[in-house]
């Protein structure tokens, strides 16, 4: 101060923003744990079978580069806008249910859940039109992967899209606050690994070469 | 909580939702130009590692979490595109 004088004085922050500065600094994971021992041992599978198909390229680099050229780019990069544009929607209805508006996180989440549907049926379009041209698991090495891999993610999505309802469900019931909402933060966090996994997906099976 | 400390966070998921959809769109110009080869695999890699921790840092809110979650997260990332950017430059030798 420029007199020299200071002046200690207590006040109580109220308890909005002590509840704001808490989340600012939080280290905890956000949702229930229970559903971070399951991401991590999603992303230990994921990950494993992305290194297993790159180790399977290593060995057929001809092969893999020439039947990627078949798979559908612009469809892969569809369903990559419309993935990262629904992960977005759920941090915005985590963001909304935290300033204690259920009805518009609500609307986030219905939102989030419709461009899910909207990756599944791309995706569909594009096994429907592989399957028409006689490609199968058993065409050669690539299309084993291609196939198993984008499959087993797209269970994940459906997976993603039936824990989306259900807390979707309860947040247009009004089971959510701003005070405790630990299911949207739960349901959000694993919409955002089937995300983060598609991520890699697209440009390992779809792009490099 | 003030309007702005509220609205921080939501736009920082805002811009990084931007960021994924340039970068996303422009892996996929470097499949429609039909580029390869090492240098443009590491570049792709890249791209998608930063991608991955836009999506861990600020869709999951990870930044500011305790080091050994981060560690797990974007050790995965490491590790996963790592192991992946290896096995392509075995297989271009």
């Amino acid at each position: 101060m420029g007199n020299g004088v200071s002046v200690s004085v207590e006040i109580s922050p109220p308890p909005a923003i002590a509840e704001g500065a808490v989340r600012e600094a939080r280290e905890e994971l956000p949702g229930d744990f229970a559903m971070w021992i399951f991401i991590f041992a999603e992303l230990l599978v994921f990950g494993v079978f992305f290194l297993g198909y790159a180790s399977a390229r290593a060995r057929n680099v001809e092969l893999f580069n020439t039947s990627q050229l078949q798979a559908d780019r612009m469809a892969g990069t569809v369903n990559t806008l419309l993935l990262v544009t629904s992960s977005w929607l759920v941090a915005r209805a985590v963001h909304a249910i935290r300033a204690g508006r259920a009805e518009a996180c609500a609307r986030w989440l219905m939102g989030a859940i419709g461009l899910g549907g909207g990756f599944l049926v791309v995706k569909g379009v594009e096994y429907t039109a592989k399957f028409d041209a006689g490609i199968s698991l058993s065409t050669n090495t690539f299309w084993m992967f291609y196939l198993s891999l984008t499959f087993f993610h797209f269970m994940h999505v459906i997976l993603g899209m039936v824990i989306l309802a259900a807390v979707l469900l309860k947040a247009g019931r009004g089971g959510y606050t701003a005070a405790e909402h630990r299911g949207v933060e739960t349901g959000a966090s694993y919409w955002h690994m089937v995300d983060l996994v598609w991520i890699i997906l697209f440009p390992l099976v779809y792009v490099v070469r | 909580m003030s309007s702005a400390e509220a609205s921080r966070p939501r736009r920082v998921a805002d811009r990084a939702w931007l960021a994924l959809t340039l970068l996303t769109l422009t892996t996929s110009g470097f499949g429609e130009a039909g580029l390869g080869g090492g240098l443009v695999a590491a570049l792709l890699l890249g791209i998608a590692f930063v991608k991955g921790r836009l999506v861990v840092h600020h869709f999951m809110e990870l930044k500011n979490v305790r080091l050994p979650w981060r560690l797990v997260m974007e050790g995965w990332l490491l590790l996963v595109l790592g192991g992946i950017g290896l096995a392509y430059w075995l297989g271009s030798g």
